[in-house]
């Protein structure tokens, strides 16, 4: 539509009644519903990333966290002490040296050391569990979601009794059974099979939320089949909260392996991890403390590291959460 | 853009008293991280005591946002930035919001759009009537209180209201729940009561005796009333003066008979040629037939003027033979189960009407009464408890695999919200070609080819292949889906409330390409819909459905021009502009 | 109001049997002696193997186990600890004190939770907003166990102001340290979801209109802004409570408070494996039966449940 449409003489309000125009030049009109090909595409996951690329808490997280997996990766570019074969009862309790910047356990153990080589265990710990809970979430939360009736009843009362007993407390008796098979796999596998609910709910939510929407159904009336239309509609829809729970969920599962092993039940002795230094530690807490706190500051860190990006995350990809700031 | 100046409407000497409200030039700007962007850019607006006024324009225009600013309840970073608004004398841009607190809900009532979302769902309704009686002093002590409570609720049309009064808000309906909010806004006896669009949320015939209700309140009590609405036929039949917004200005103002028997502003004449409610008015009120119909619409409204769309429309039927029956729908029924009550739900019942090859067939009913689901059985998306549906002489039930692909190739549908019509995540390339992967319809370039041409038959650029659905405009993406829904060459398209969310010039267009797309496509046309105003410029015939049946079926303009159900009169009635002399 | 609560008694009868017998089947139906492998590398006196035998009914198929155990559990039954005690007696004995450590960490986490949470919310963006963000999120990253260790440090062996470990009897001053440990990570998170959950309320239509009513801040702040934030809160509070449990077995073995959770803790740090399964499942069961409890008051804060047919 062209603005030569709108050529016609206006009249401006006749004297002496109370009709009133504004002159066409203070408001021309604009052809309606014109489409500004001019800006950048966008979509939820383009505006996501315009978003958090924008927060420094997502450049210090990502930063923290980056730093976190070079280390569990590649241990040895950081500490030249060898993990286990290093310490001397000579040590036990030192305070800093040179090579060794944070001192000794009571055993006489570089705790600088030990806290670069734990890295890769919580770190696999996380990312296993990660991997399972959203494995089963998914499997679980997203079948519930879309079909509904039966399956959704039979499949959230699976969800629900493994979420009425707190995944850390199921750990705890898991863990005692094996007491002979302690390792990454298993404690991963105690942890997860329990933790798992928490992202099937969220995204049972989601479904049902988006499977209502309008080009749901009118994939349906395509003739597009509904596992189809779970896989390329329904569930990128849905996927967003559960990304953002995943992160957090990784944090979490850090800290669950950690406590059980800080209780005794997680790691066997043997398998270097921040939990185990920290249980060790903990009777020294009046004579060498560094020997507690290290340990739990790159813990702690490590852990805000992945709830900070978690929170980004899902600031960025929740438009509400966006408009809340 | 420069500054607007200063603009004060022209009412030299006619009108000596002084006015309730005058708002000057007022400036009212949201604050965003790209800097402020102007809402309302020098309003002026005169109401005196006692009369209405109608404010009236598409979303965002600005309409709510200055009804807003008078009582200084601006949404999240919005700010007046300029300008005056004198009431009774003063003015309340300069008042402090302890200040403000005296003149809301004392001198000014609001009432507000979404009946659903603006009565906390954790207090009982007696609780927050109680609440504003005690806020503005109209009332002491509990007894008191509880009578004056009561006697609101009555005078807003709850006859029971002591029993209703311990209720909460999820236990009353939409149009209920609106009369609590009007005896909420009107309680402590205001000089002026700011409804924004207060019954645009509810179904027609309810919109109607809210607004009657309205209307004989605030004249008993001599309340100025300031409206807003997106329909200039309600706003003229409901007010005595008209304000003309768009863009964020006031483009044409006076009394409501005048604008609308002479708009001035192009933009005015534009909104006078789309309104469905008007249009149907005019075409009602001419004694010709459509075809005949002399109408002259002046430039401006080209694309945009329902009658024209109308009467191309009654002009090509009226040449076109009779043909056979596209569908025929024959004793449906849909009955629902509820989990945990022994009665079942019939959502349809013993329905049948069938509609010819080539024709549009509206299916007209208020929320609840079937229509939709009318819908979901036709598109095979439920089943059918009882009945049958032919499609081209072939009972659709028993149809599987490539049988029901077949006929999900050969009937499309278009659904009512442009929101959730269109995957968010999929560019709308993906979304006109899904059809076309799905049913394997030639290659990747025919089918690239084919997703462009249907985006020219429905005026959109090739450019937005790659685009995504939130970069686009309501009117946009209905489009998208009108586009999606041609593109396996369908014969029959469903059009489930398919414009009833979009502003009325947009929606004009769109019935205009619609109107267009049938004769150019031969399409057949299920036209699902609240408002029988669009039907009147739409359909060829017309069923009325109440409560799962359906009560009249006759063609358009004997259900017009004749009706023969109470109901259907009763819809009638309720569409907008029956008092108002129509330029024609 | 009466067929919610019936709805809601009936769905914790599956999860009640469902998590029971997870408990049961991950202990007893693993291959081998499960007695034998609940004690790990210990080896028990084989009066106490006999004796743990004959209470888990070892000679019976697992179905006929696992509906002994159960039967047991409805009379009170709940086992024998490693030294013999019956655990029930041994509940009887620390229960209190674990009630009142609770209740002191519930009512520091609500009350302080709920109003630095609101005052974030209601002022958006400001410093006391940016600055809760930050602590809250600080307190969320930190494991129990070491705010648990750093408070003993700084607290008890550093400045002196509390003891390190909990005086016989759980005095409430004692109480403090520790309950303040057990509410820190609830709190933050009670922090952030009250904020969040006010800012949202504030934008609601509502709450406009009570505006447009004439009604001040002071009476729309608590009345329709913070009663309608608090019911995302309570739901929390009730999943939360299985954090609790856990925090509370880190706490109270940190700090040596006699109660339900340190017992636990010794046991797990004793492998006294049948002990571990017992409180185990005391815990599960109270974790359901709290939940139980909020579904239902849940009703009463928002009207919109009560009312469902």
């Amino acid at each position: 539509m062209s603005n030569d449409l709108f050529e016609h003489p206006v009249t401006a309000s006749e004297p002496g009644a109370s009709h009133f125009v504004a002159p066409l030049e203070e408001t021309p009109l604009v052809a309606i519903d014109v489409v500004n090909v001019a800006d950048k595409p966008s979509n939820l996951w383009i505006d996501a990333w315009r978003d958090a690329r924008r927060r420094p808490t997502f450049w210090v997280s990502g930063a923290l966290i980056i730093l976190v997996v070079v280390v569990a990766l590649f241990p040895w570019l950081f500490t030249s002490v060898l993990p286990n074969n290093d310490c001397q009862l000579l040590n036990s309790n030192g305070g800093p040296t040179a090579g060794h910047p944070l001192g000794f356990t009571k055993q006489g153990c570089d705790v600088y050391s030990r806290i670069i080589n734990g890295t890769s265990t919580s770190l696999s710990v996380g990312i296993i569990v990660i991997v399972l809970t959203t494995v089963l979430g998914l499997v679980f939360g997203a079948f519930a979601g879309f079909y509904g009736g039966v399956v959704d009843a039979v499949l959230s009362r699976i969800g629900d009794i493994f979420f009425s007993i707190p995944y850390i407390l199921a750990a705890v008796v898991i863990m005692s059974v094996l007491v002979n098979y302690r390792s990454v796999w298993t404690i991963s596998l105690a942890i997860g099979l329990f933790a798992w609910p928490a992202t099937a709910r969220v995204l049972r939510a989601e479904i049902l939320r988006v499977k209502n929407a309008d080009f749901v159904m009118a994939s349906e009336a395509l003739g597009v089949s509904s596992l189809r239309i779970l896989l390329r509609h329904v569930l990128p829809n849905s996927i967003a909260p559960v990304i953002a729970i995943t992160t957090i969920s990784l944090a979490a599962a850090i800290v669950a392996e950690a406590t059980l092993s800080f209780l005794g039940v997680g790691l066997g002795s043997s398998i270097m991890s921040w939990g185990n230094d920290i249980n060790q530690a903990q009777r020294d807490l009046r004579t060498n403390p560094q020997t507690l706190i290290y340990p739990s500051l790159a813990l702690s860190i490590t852990v805000f590291a992945f709830i900070l990006m978690g929170e980004v995350i899902r600031d960025a990809l929740d438009p509400k959460a966006r408009a809340l700031r | 853009m420069s500054t607007p100046s200063p603009r004060t409407p022209d009412s030299s000497g006619t009108d000596a008293r002084v006015p309730l409200l005058q708002i000057t030039n007022l400036q009212v700007g949201f604050q965003t991280q790209s800097g402020v962007i102007p809402a309302v850019r020098g309003a002026n607006i005169t109401l005196h005591a006692g009369e209405t006024l109608a404010i009236v324009g598409e979303s965002g225009s600005g309409k709510s946002t200055t009804a807003h600013a008078i009582i200084n309840l601006l949404p999240g970073s919005g700010k007046i930035m300029g300008g005056q608004i004198l009431f009774d004398g003063q003015d309340l841009t300069k008042l402090s919001q302890k200040q403000m607190q005296e003149v809301r809900g004392k001198l000014i009532g609001f009432v507000p759009q979404d009946p659903m979302s603006n009565l906390n769902p954790v207090w009982s309704v007696g609780f927050q009537v109680q609440e504003a009686i005690r806020a503005n002093g109209i009332a002491q002590g509990r007894a008191d209180v509880k009578k004056h409570a009561i006697q609101v609720l009555k005078e807003a049309g709850l006859g029971d209201a002591e029993k209703r009064l311990k209720q909460f808000p999820h236990q009353f309906s939409g149009g209920m729940r609106q009369r609590v909010l009007i005896g909420i806004g009107l309680s402590s006896r205001p000089k002026l009561l700011i409804a924004d669009e207060p019954t645009s949320a509810l179904d027609v015939t309810v919109q109607r005796t809210i607004l009657d209700n309205l209307e004989k309140l605030t004249r008993d009590t001599g309340t100025a009333l300031l409206f807003i609405t997106h329909d200039l036929g309600l706003a003229a039949e409901r007010a005595e003066h008209l304000v003309v917004m768009y863009k964020g200005q006031v483009v044409e103002s006076g009394p409501s008979k005048e604008i609308l028997a002479n708009p001035l502003h192009p933009y005015t004449q534009r909104l006078v040629a789309a309104a469905p409610s008007l249009a149907s008015r005019r075409i009602q009120s001419s004694a010709h037939k459509l075809t005949e119909l002399d109408y002259s619409a002046t430039g401006v409204t080209e694309g945009l003027d329902l009658i024209e769309t109308a009467e191309a429309r009654a002009g090509q039927l009226a040449a076109a033979p009779k043909r056979e029956d596209a569908i025929v729908v024959e004793h449906l029924t849909k009955v629902y189960k509820i989990r945990g009550n022994k009665e079942a739900f019939t959502a349809v019942d013993d329905v049948s009407f069938s509609i010819q090859r080539g024709t549009t067939t509206a299916l007209v009913g208020e929320s609840g009464s079937g229509k939709s689901t009318v819908a979901k059985m036709l598109l095979r998306l439920e089943d059918a408890t009882h009945g049958e549906i032919r499609i081209d002489g072939t009972n659709t039930a028993p149809l599987k695999g490539k049988a029901l692909l077949d006929l999900r190739r050969k009937m499309q549908p278009v659904f009512q919200d442009p929101y959730g019509s269109l995957d968010p995540l999929r560019n709308i390339g993906n979304t006109i070609g899904e059809p076309l992967n799905t049913h394997k319809v030639g290659d990747k370039k025919s089918r690239r080819d084919r997703v462009f041409e249907l985006l020219e038959q429905v005026s959109l650029p090739r450019a937005l292949a790659s685009r995504y659905p939130n970069e686009l405009s309501g009117g946009q993406r209905q489009r998208v889906a009108i586009a999606r829904a041609l593109a396996l060459k369908p014969d029959i398209v469903i059009l489930d409330e398919a414009v009833s969310a979009l502003d009325v010039l947009v929606q004009a267009q769109i019935l205009q390409l619609l109107s267009d797309l049938q004769t150019e496509l031969d399409l057949t046309y299920l036209f699902i819909t609240h408002d029988l105003a669009v039907v009147r410029v739409i359909a060829d015939n017309v069923c009325v459905m109440q409560r799962g049946k359906i009560v009249e079926t006759a063609t358009t303009d004997e259900v017009f021009d004749n009706p023969r159900m109470e109901y259907t009169k009763e819809l009638l009635n309720a569409i907008p502009g029956a008092g108002i002399a129509l330029g024609v | 109001m009466a067929g919610y609560i019936l709805r809601r008694l009936l769905q914790a009868i599956p999860v009640f049997f469902g998590t029971t017998f997870l408990i049961y089947f991950m202990v007893f139906a693993m291959p081998g002696d499960p007695i034998l492998a609940l004690f790990g590398d210990k080896t028990p006196s084989p009066a106490l193997v006999a004796q743990l035998r004959a209470q888990y009914h070892l000679d019976q198929p697992f179905i006929v186990q696992y509906l002994i155990y159960i039967g047991g559990i409805f009379q009170g039954n709940f086992g024998i600890s490693y030294s013999g005690q019956p655990v029930g007696d041994i509940l009887l004995r620390t229960f209190p004190v674990t009630l009142r450590l609770a209740v002191i960490a519930l009512f520091f986490e609500t009350v302080f939770g709920i109003v630095v949470g609101l005052i974030s919310g209601l002022r958006k963006g400001k410093l006391f907003d940016a600055s809760s963000l930050v602590v809250s999120l600080i307190l969320i990253s930190l494991p129990i166990f070491v705010i648990a260790f750093v408070g003993q440090y700084v607290f008890g062996v550093q400045l002196g102001w509390a003891r390190t470990t909990v005086g016989t009897g759980a005095p409430v001053q004692d109480l403090i340290l520790p309950a303040l440990v057990l509410a820190s990570i609830s709190f933050a998170q009670i922090v952030r979801l009250t904020r969040s959950s006010v800012i949202e309320t504030s934008g609601l239509d509502f709450v406009r209109t009570a505006y447009s009513k004439g009604l001040s801040r002071n009476r729309i702040v608590p009345v329709h802004i913070l009663r309608n934030s608090l019911i995302p809160v309570v739901t929390y509070l009730a999943t939360d409570f299985g954090v609790l449990l856990v925090g509370a077995t880190v706490t109270e073995g940190i700090f040596n408070v006699p109660g339900v959770g340190n017992t636990l803790y010794q046991a797990i740090i004793r492998s006294e494996g049948p002990t571990v399964v017992s409180f185990v499942t005391v815990m599960v069961l109270l974790y359901l039966i709290v939940n139980l409890i909020v579904d239902l008051l849940y009703g009463l804060l928002d009207p919109r449940i009560r009312y469902v047919k």
